[in-house]
């Protein structure tokens, strides 16, 4: 269906290709992931795919990529709209019309799809991704799920054989990921589709695949068995860790296969006397709290963003706070950060009210990582970025410098903030964010986009600044950050608080948001492989 | 005129119809400078806008309405300090005069200020938030981007890129305003001038960034894909359209200003609209897009336009007839009179909110939540 002969791409003005000599046979039908770390070249495998590289993007494609007997040299995505289709990460920036019906509607009228025929397509894609519901809702009341199924909807109808998907889950909260994969698993499946995504999640994606690419560098490997693929890999998630280091061959991938191999690693760990000690409960009761919030209601336009929230938080812990999309997060960050008024109830964060502090005086009291860490960045230059924080805080010369290389290590100081990859950007955010010395840090959605080794540096990074008495609330779909840092989790529905507890009783009891090792070692109250290896070394 | 059904099931009135009730309502407010007759204009409106907007579409009118209230108060804060030329005798207060040099001759700074330039001023802007507020509800009442899909396949590309460009106007406030906020985040107030000035890379950036992946999302959906026919067939049909439609706006500035004269508007527009039809034609036949779901033009299509055009005519009629009340004396100052026949014809657009049809999804809201509101009366 797909192939690469000899594919090389370099964009204009960059000194090193982004891909070289890649050779790549994908079949019909087939689920293929590709894999890698950020800046690998990911996106811009996809994007070759329907010709986006070069036609769109500018730089030079050697090699050729043919698609359904249709080479991209000759044709441009355009005129291969009707055989591949490209879902982009963001579905937003993508949507052309305003409702459910014209944004599906849309690519067969551009293809001149016979209108009847239009109107059956349309109706079988609605059934298809489970959007008859939402069919004449207008596009920007949706949740981030419904939108990214519309927007993956909206390809399907035009009726190509091949989808392309540049993460499609990253933004969206572990049920609505599953809700997406399913549709695709069902495409691929029941009616044969080839689908090729990348992904940074692995655990929610890895079981689905029928094959794994791995990028490193540019460089592109065969389509491998899952299995070996994850075995080989740098970027992978718990499951492959676990496996890899209690040695099992071939490796699990899915939480069923786990499960049956983990019986006797349960058994043993379940002898241990103190196996449940490996989250030892955090100096709880004596630490003083920092962040009080009593009965807050936020309303944003008509709707109740946040209603009676009640909650505190003490120095030196890191709380996660989780939930669907839409469910209140960011506005509770935002609220406890001083950027939204209380519509009534009260907030205090170190003993005064954020919004009631001048900005300079509120950045020394609570810093805010947005969800789009580029919102907090001006300069052209990482260096004169960091000059500009310092001048912001009334920091001496060099602090947030100093910081960013505690955080990422060294980073060149001549790169534009954005050149950096995802990971490095979020570091320089954190960066400037804690030279204000604030004793809350809150972070909004910190992982979206970043690879493995990243996230356990962001990890290192959070565990640091609880140690240093700061007190640390994170919002995040991803429940294997949240397995590794957080020592309670606070769970929001629809503005109110569901769930607020210590995180192995609230992660292992539920079956969306346990990670994979409790999710394995059920009922065992362990959530990551650190703490498996922990409970493990004083027995061996 | 057959009393139009006034269609018990609910559906979207087409587009076209509502741009047409829209533009001759403008076009009325455009036409007079009495107050009660512009503020009946935006009553109308609003109303209409009340009963048949969508529920989840864009309400555009309000900051359109909000929009022109800026322009008033601009207008007759320019006018209190520069003086618009209109010799009044109620002297409100007298400002400081700074003296100009000779060379700035027909300037003025401060002075006095009188009630009858205020006043006019006051109208002037009143009349264009007037035109804007008809524009903000019809771009409420029927989508631009709903609009875009009866466009004929010549002018298709430049409305994509128009109606792009529309949308794309609210998403940059919105992007202004996050950045703003997050400016806050580092120890920054978010006002002033050197602030703005420190939004702009950013907000740009992030503008850029979003149209590019519009761009990209609609390239990869095979946007501009059925344009491809000969080359020079592209050429003259843009030629010509562009041509006529040129010469359309000229010839309708002809008509419309009484002041220029209408001899040479009339042929003008004629031969314009003469050659934008041809470029449609032969744009058309060649269109190889279809249309999902065309919405149909039916009796309320055509009373909503008919109830648009009405004032329009009777108006642009009036002002070039010189009847009284449609333009008001503004030396010496007087209450405006409120003339009977175009306050009919003004009053009688709000009557598409009994004729068109009610939009599915307000239909099901007001079926909900109605026997509740019964309930509680």
């Amino acid at each position: 269906m797909i192939e690469l002969r000899g594919v090389g791409v370099t964009y204009a003005g960059a000194s090193r290709p982004s891909l070289r000599d890649v050779d790549l046979r994908i079949e019909e039908g087939e689920l293929v992931l590709v894999v890698g770390p950020t800046g690998s070249g990911k996106s811009t495998l996809l994007r070759t795919l329907n010709g986006l590289v070069p036609h769109f993007s500018g730089g030079t494609l050697t090699g050729s990529v043919v698609v359904g007997g249709r080479d991209t040299r000759a044709h441009r995505p355009r005129d291969l709209a009707d055989l591949v289709g490209f879902v982009v990460q963001d579905p937003t920036s993508a949507f052309v019309t305003d409702t459910v019906e014209d944004e599906i509607a849309y690519g067969m009228e551009t293809l001149g799809v016979e209108p009847t025929a239009m109107r059956r397509r349309l109706e079988e894609t609605l059934d298809i991704m489970g959007l008859a519901e939402l069919r004449d809702r207008s596009l920007r009341e949706l949740s981030g799920g419904q939108q990214q199924r519309v927007s993956i909807a909206a390809v399907l109808a035009a009726g190509p054989r091949v989808l392309v998907l540049d993460e499609p889950t990253s933004a969206l909260d572990p049920v609505a990921a599953e809700e997406v994969l399913s549709a695709l698993h069902r495409l691929v499946h029941d009616l044969g589709y080839t689908v090729v995504l990348a992904e940074h999640r692995l655990e929610r994606v890895v079981q689905h695949a029928d094959r794994i690419v791995l990028v490193r560098d540019g460089v592109v490997s065969a389509p491998l068995d899952p299995a070996e693929a994850m075995a080989l890999s740098p970027v992978h998630p718990p499951i492959v860790e676990l496996g890899r280091r209690m040695g099992w061959s071939p490796l699990p991938l899915t939480i069923r296969d786990a499960r049956r191999r983990a019986g006797s690693l349960r058994a043993r760990l379940a002898a241990l006397d103190d196996a449940p000690a490996a989250h030892a409960p955090v100096k709880d009761a004596a630490s003083r709290s920092l962040v009080s919030v009593n009965r807050l209601v936020v309303r944003r336009g008509t709707v109740e963003a946040l209603s009676k929230v009640t909650l505190g938080v003490s120095a030196g812990s890191v709380t996660a706070v989780m939930g669907r999309n839409g469910a209140g997060k960011s506005t509770l960050l935002a609220a406890m950060a001083g950027q939204l008024a209380a519509t009534s109830g009260e907030v205090s964060v170190a003993g005064s009210s954020p919004r009631r502090l001048a900005p300079h005086d509120r950045v020394r009291v609570v810093g805010l990582v947005p969800q789009d860490s580029n919102l907090l960045l001006y300069a052209d230059s990482v260096a004169a970025e960091c000059r500009a924080a310092d001048r912001d805080f009334a920091a001496a010369d060099g602090t947030t410098r100093a910081l960013l290389a505690r955080i990422a290590g060294e980073v060149d100081g001549d790169q534009h903030p954005r050149d950096l990859s995802e990971g490095q950007r979020l570091a320089l955010a954190l960066a400037i964010i804690l030279a204000g010395r604030p004793q809350v840090v809150l972070l909004d959605e910190p992982t979206r986009g970043l690879d493995y080794p990243a996230k356990r540096r962001l990890v290192g990074i959070l565990r640091d600044l609880a140690a240093e008495g700061h007190a640390v609330i994170v919002a995040t779909h991803d429940v294997e950050l949240v397995a590794e840092v957080a020592q309670r989790v606070i769970v929001l529905a629809e503005g109110e608080v569901v769930v607020d507890g210590p995180i192995h009783e609230v992660l292992t009891g539920s079956p969306a948001f346990a990670p994979q090792v409790a999710k394995i070692l059920h009922p065992l109250p362990l959530l990551t492989v650190d703490d498996v290896s922990a409970a493990l070394v004083p027995a061996s | 005129m057959a009393r139009p059904t006034p269609a018990a099931t609910p559906r979207m009135l087409h587009p076209v119809a509502w741009w047409v009730w829209g533009v001759g309502l403008a076009t009325a407010a455009a036409h007079t400078t009495n107050p009660w007759l512009l503020l009946l204009v935006i009553a109308v409106a609003g109303w209409v806008v009340l009963e048949r907007r969508e529920v989840g579409a864009l309400d555009s009118f309000r900051p359109f309405l909000i929009i022109g209230l800026f322009a008033i108060g601009l207008r007759v804060a320019l006018t209190i300090l520069l003086g618009n030329g209109v010799p009044g005798q109620v002297v409100l207060v007298e400002l400081p005069q700074v003296r100009l040099p000779d060379w700035f001759a027909g300037l003025r700074l401060g002075g006095p200020v009188t009630l009858e330039s205020v006043v006019a001023a006051g109208i002037d802007g009143l009349r264009l938030a007037t035109t804007l507020a008809c524009l903000g509800a019809a771009n409420g009442l029927a989508s631009p981007r709903r609009l875009l899909r009866y466009a004929p396949a010549t002018l298709y590309d430049i409305g994509t890129a128009i109606v792009v460009a529309l949308t794309f106007a609210p998403a940059l406030v919105d992007l202004a305003g996050r950045v703003r906020s997050a400016r806050r985040l580092r120890g920054h107030s978010g006002t002033g001038v050197r602030e703005l000035a420190r939004l702009a890379v950013p907000v740009l950036e992030g503008a850029l960034d979003r149209s590019l992946d519009l761009a990209a999302s609609m390239e990869s959906r095979g946007y501009g894909r059925t344009a491809v026919r000969g080359r020079r067939e592209r050429i003259v049909g843009s030629a010509l359209a562009l041509s006529g439609a040129c010469g359309s706006v000229a010839g309708l500035f002809g008509v419309m200003s009484a002041s220029s004269g209408g001899w040479f508007g009339l042929p003008m527009l004629v031969s314009g609209l003469a050659l934008l039809a041809t470029s449609l034609v032969l744009g058309s036949r060649r269109d190889a897009r279809t249309a999902y779901r065309r919405d149909p033009w039916r009796a309320p299509e055509w009373a909503t336009c008919a109830l648009g055009l009405l004032p329009a005519v009777l108006l642009v009629h009036a002002e070039a007839d010189a009847w009284p009340g449609i333009t008001i004396t503004q030396v010496p100052l007087d209450w405006p009179p409120l003339p009977a026949l175009p306050t009919l014809a003004i009053l009688a657009a709000v009557l598409v909110a009994w004729v068109t049809p009610v939009p599915p999804r307000l239909a099901r809201a007001r079926a909900t939540t109605l026997p509740a509101r019964l309930e509680t009366a």
